[in-house]
């Protein structure tokens, strides 16, 4: 990837502040650019088959679920471009702000300004057909807001002390709280899993990691117990465990799911020739569903590419948290390959019937707005970190 | 970079890796491993089958007309088990329908739930898994609302169906010999064979009675059925295999709707004249039989009903209207079903038991006003004595003291109280030859026998009353004493003597028997079978209203057969004396004055009246006749409950039907050259869809 010529070579500091940015743009991650543009154009495609005959069935433009995923990418791309450019040192001035906001939306969304879609309260309908779900800005928030906290510099520490772990535990409590209230149980287990990943990895004591997953494990039966799961949730759980048991009800998902991709075999049936798709007999197709026209359309080859370039973004994730010339970059870095792998594996995993069903899109892939900027700006944050790389690199 | 948060990076980096393992594993697992597996369910996914219902033959007269047929109705069916999948069990779904169809959702909830133990009409009788008709006369803007917007309508649908209509040629009902169609229920449906029609509304009916539940299998035809393509939702978007339905047979049958309309007027004449001649006439019954043949040409009974009520639901109150006893039972057929006492025209049977006794043919016989039978006097109709005659007046006049004496007489030789071994019973025996009590074998479900009170009969009546009897015997009848101490009195003897010798065949049984009176009961059919044999010279035929199965092309798919006749034991000279016997009642007999300037050139009757005495009731009005004498052709009897004598509420019936069928001078006959046609007719387009 690095034999590719990008504006002219040479040292800049010699050089003006255009070419400085030119020789910035030659210390990005290419691999993650191309490895993103083509889910991205993969998702564009199999949201199109996704939608384009049910489009034509309600006789509507074709290509217009095709024609707004494709814009949201182009918007998505320029935020994650902004970020990059950015000196993400100096996100931590604004991250109150990003933090406050995701509050606000969050309290928004619950207040009578949301919406319920799918059984969840999770979108605010801003009118004109756009609509903004404020969950997922929230993620990248709390994932710059962890970082700050938990990799704020300290002499002599390994580790954030008790003070820095309770402050982001806090932090990241309330918009969780605020997530479970919608309710969304999924975005609720990415925060989960994202501020278990980066106290891990911010060097945090062991007992804290102990703890916090010893209380998760206590909540998880405490809900199971005593009945705090909505119906609806727990016959997502119910239909998980038993898809057969309830075939047209809770576990039509995971059963039509499972169909169209089994039904796709080792090649598949061609990308717009799913039989499947073209019924619409899955749900949800073009977002939380969108694997199952891969697995249908595509075959195992093609969903198992799909697999695997997210794992490359995972690991190029990684191995720029790995680089990173700061702890805050480091945590920012793993903030968002926690997300990522943790919506990664529930997603795919739920369309396969190894996870319980829960509305959470697929990174790149899905259709959605909100998703889609929230995804590009994460991964405008893992650039703009490995820019700025620890130099022997 | 310290080495905790190093080291913490590498089991992240193993873990990740993990993860997509997992999903890569399972993805082998599910493409690869089983993916011929999920390519079947996927097939089934995107498949229905759907049953094409085959239209149901029609019911044909004799001349081709229809009697049922099926038009094109709108039918909106609502599916009971896609309702309960909803969120609110459909209620939305039913309060819109509710709407649009103009009609309440409590109505069309009573009309979906399922019959049961206490369930009300309307409520569905068949499988709860077949889509539920709720409105069959839809009009096509409203079901074309429900069809565009099906995403508003889940589960419910609207189609064009054929369903079974009554045009009523020439003002033939014929309610209870047509039958009526019921949905099939889930036993009969797991039990049949084959395409089930399942999917497909209301369509998988069943006949329930009359010809529609004899001749089911022929009228029913052969389901066809289409593999079809469908979306998630169910839209149908393509086709993938077909094959056709094949029609029902038609029926034809030997009804002849001129004369089937103009039995049920005559009947209805008859109800109306008894009852405004203050008799109560509560149910009726015409029949015109083929004598030669045994080929019903007519069966009309009275009441009756519109069997188009059960198309689409039938709501309580006409329910509860066809099955009580308020408008007295319309469901049975009066003519197969209905049991009354003959009368006197019980004596063709009781002349030729007494000639075959050994009673002279060309005897005379005193018929004295009353004749004493043992220590009690029986008499004659209002006490009339008509000094000597022969058995010829004696059927004229219908005297009735000629018959106890032969009966008395009989009994007596058979040794009166204390009888012999084996007694000869001629009256009893000669009953059973003529058809009483047993079944004529029409091609009628549920037809009852009728009643020959014998001496076995007698004793298994006493073995069931004895109880009540002997009862009565020691304790009185106390409430009745209090107003009435004789009649409580006469009441205890007889209890008495019931108690102790009930099961006794005893003289007054013998005497009774002998002129249809008392215990003996037959249907209008029993008897029009018997007059038609003393017609056709002593041929017992089966009675038949089905003559042939024909495909809508009019081809033959079977002609219907029928049991060959048994004979009489009767002389046939015996036979034509009581022919030339029966030729006069009409004409200066006891139904001379219902005949009164009837055209006997056209059509030369010959018939017998009976006035059967019910115990508290009205009489039975009964006239039975055959024509044209000299070569007879039909049997034409009708009969009125609580109608009167037989010559005032039947026999003025019988003949409109006469009239009818040969003309009179201002009247064009129905029958052309005294005949019915023996070719199989065409049968008419039947103009539904399917």
């Amino acid at each position: 990837m690095n034999s590719t010529k990008v504006g002219t070579v040479g040292s800049y500091r010699e050089r003006g502040q255009w070419q400085h940015r030119v020789a910035e743009l030659r210390r990005l991650d290419w691999t993650l650019v191309l490895v993103v543009m083509a889910l991205s154009v993969v998702g564009a495609l199999l949201v199109r088959s996704a939608t384009f005959q049910l489009m034509i069935e309600q006789g509507k433009d074709p290509e217009s679920f095709l024609k707004r995923h494709v814009l949201n990418l182009v918007i998505g791309f320029a935020l994650g471009a902004v970020v990059t450019v950015l000196d993400y040192r100096l996100l931590r001035a604004y991250v109150p702000i990003l933090y406050g906001l995701a509050c606000v939306g969050l309290v928004a969304v619950i207040t009578p300004l949301g919406s319920t879609i799918n059984g969840s309260h999770s979108w605010i309908v801003l009118g004109g057909g756009f609509q903004v779900q404020p969950s997922e800005f929230a993620k990248v928030g709390l994932v710059v807001l962890l970082a700050m906290i938990l990799g704020e510099p300290r002499d002599g520490e390994i580790g954030p002390g008790r003070k820095d772990v309770l402050l982001a535990l806090a932090l990241a409590g309330v918009p969780a709280a605020l997530i479970m209230m919608q309710p969304d149980l999924g975005t609720t287990l990415v925060f989960i899993f994202v501020v278990l990943g980066m106290l891990a990895i911010s060097g945090a004591q062991k007992r804290w990691l102990v703890g916090l997953v010893g209380g998760g494990l206590a909540a998880g039966f405490a809900v199971w117990f005593f009945g705090l799961l909505k119906p609806y949730q727990l016959a997502r759980f119910t239909a998980f465990m038993d898809p057969s048991a309830d075939p047209r009800g809770a576990g039509y998902n995971a059963q039509q799911a499972r169909i169209a991709i089994g039904s796709g075999g080792a090649f598949g049936k061609g990308l717009f020739n799913g039989e499947q798709t073209g019924g619409h007999f899955v749900p949800e197709q073009q977002t939380d569903f969108i694997f199952t026209v891969a697995g249908e359309e595509l075959g195992f080859v093609g969903a198992a590419v799909i697999v695997v370039l997210l794992g490359v973004v995972l690991w190029r994730g990684l191995r720029i948290a790995t680089q990173a010339a700061d702890l805050f970059g480091t945590l920012v870095a793993t903030g968002v390959v926690c997300w990522m792998a943790f919506q990664t594996f529930e997603n795919v995993g739920m369309t396969l019937g190894i996870m319980p069903i829960t509305g959470l899109p697929l990174p790149f892939v899905s259709y959605g707005g909100s998703a889609t900027f929230a995804n590009m700006i994460a991964f405008g944050l893992l650039q703009a970190v490995h820019v700025r790389r620890r130099p022997f690199d | 970079m310290n080495s905790k948060t190093h080291f913490r990076l590498l089991v992240l980096y193993v873990l990740v890796g993990a993860l997509l393992l997992v999903l890569v594993g399972r993805m082998w697992s599910l493409q690869v491993l089983e993916g011929s597996h999920y390519q079947q369910i996927a097939a089934e996914n995107r498949t229905r089958d759907i049953v094409v219902p085959a239209i149901r033959g029609m019911i044909l007269d004799d001349q081709g007309r229809a009697l049922v047929r099926n038009r094109s109705a709108l039918v909106v069916s609502v599916d009971r088990t896609s309702l309960s999948r909803q969120k609110d069990h459909g209620t939305g779904v039913l309060k819109r329908l509710a709407g649009v169809l103009g009609t309440s959702y409590d109505e069309i909830q009573k009309r979906i739930r399922l019959c049961g133990p206490g369930i009300k009409r309307p409520c569905w009788p068949g499988s709860p898994y077949q889509p539920i008709p709720v409105d069959d006369r839809v009009d096509p803007k409203r079901a074309l609302q429900i069809m565009e917007r099906q995403e508003d309508f889940p589960g419910v649908t609207a189609q064009v169906q054929a369903v079974r209509d009554y045009p009523k040629p020439e003002g033939a009902g014929a309610a209870q010999a047509l039958g009526y169609l019921q949905p099939i229920t889930q036993v009969e449906l797991d039990k049949r064979k084959g395409l089930k029609v399942t999917g497909y509304s209301g369509v998988d009916l069943i006949g329930r009675d009359g010809l529609e539940a004899m001749y089911d299998a022929d009228l029913r035809g052969e389901p066809g059925f289409r593999k079809v393509l469908v979306d998630s939702q169910g839209r149908v978007t393509g086709t993938a295999e077909e094959r056709a339905p094949t029609t029902g047979g038609n029926l034809v049958t030997s009804i002849d709707a001129g004369v089937q309309g103009a039995a049920e007027k005559a009947l209805q004449g008859a109800i109306t004249s008894a009852r405004s001649q203050g008799r109560k006439a509560d149910a009726g019954a015409a029949v015109v039989m083929d004598v030669q043949t045994g080929r019903m040409v007519a069966m009309a009974s009275y009441p009756t009903y519109d069997p188009g009520i059960w198309t689409g639901g039938i709501s309580q109150d006409e329910y509860d209207g066809l099955l009580g006893k308020k408008k007295g039972e319309p469901l049975i057929s009066r003519v197969t079903q209905g049991q009354f006492a003959p009368g006197s025209t019980f004596k063709i049977s009781s002349v030729s038991a007494a000639v075959k006794d050994g009673y002279s043919l060309n005897g005379t016989y005193p018929c004295p006003g009353s004749y004493n039978v043992g220590s009690r006097a029986f008499t004659n109709f209002e006490g009339q004595g008509h000094g000597d005659m022969n058995l010829h007046t004696a059927l004229v006049v219908s005297c009735d003291t000629i018959f106890y004496k032969f009966a008395y007489e009989e009994w007596l030789r058979d040794g009166g109280m204390k009888p012999r071994k084996n007694p000869a019973d001629p009256m009893v025996g000669m009953a059973r030859n003529f058809g009483f009590g047993r079944r004529t074998g029409i091609d009628l479900p549920s037809e009852t026998t009728g009643r020959i009170p014998d001496r076995g009969w007698k004793k298994s009546y006493w073995n069931a009353t004895r109880k009540a009897d002997c009862k009565g015997a020691k304790e009185g009848y106390p409430q009745v004493a209090k107003t009435d101490p004789a009649r409580a009195a006469y009441l205890k003897s007889i209890s008495a003597e019931n108690c102790t010798e009930g099961y006794v065949w005893r003289a007054g049984d013998a005497a009774n028997f002998s002129v249809g009176q008392g215990d003996i009961l037959v249907t209008p059919l029993q008897l029009a079978r018997a007059y038609a044999a003393v017609a056709n010279g002593g041929k017992l035929v089966t009675p038949r209203l089905g003559v042939a199965v024909v495909r809508p092309d009019g081809s033959l798919v079977r002609r219907i057969g029928q049991a060959p006749p048994t004979r009489l034991p009767v002389e046939q000279k015996i036979l034509a004396y009581i022919r030339s016997g029966l030729a006069d009642v009409t004409k200066k007999g006891t139904a001379a004055g219902a005949f009164q300037g009837f055209d006997f050139k056209r059509v030369d009757v010959a018939g017998k009246t009976g006035t059967a005495e019910v115990f508290g009731k009205d009489d039975t009005s009964w006239f039975a006749s055959f024509g044209p004498v000299k070569k007879p052709r039909y049997a034409v009897v009708a009969m009125v409950a609580q109608g009167g004598t037989g010559a005032s509420a039947a026999a003025p019936a019988v003949r409109q039907i006469w009239e009818a069928m040969y003309g009179t001078k201002d009247r064009k006959p129905l029958l052309k050259n005294g005949r019915l046609p023996t070719e199989l007719p065409r049968p008419p387009a039947d103009g539904a869809a399917p």
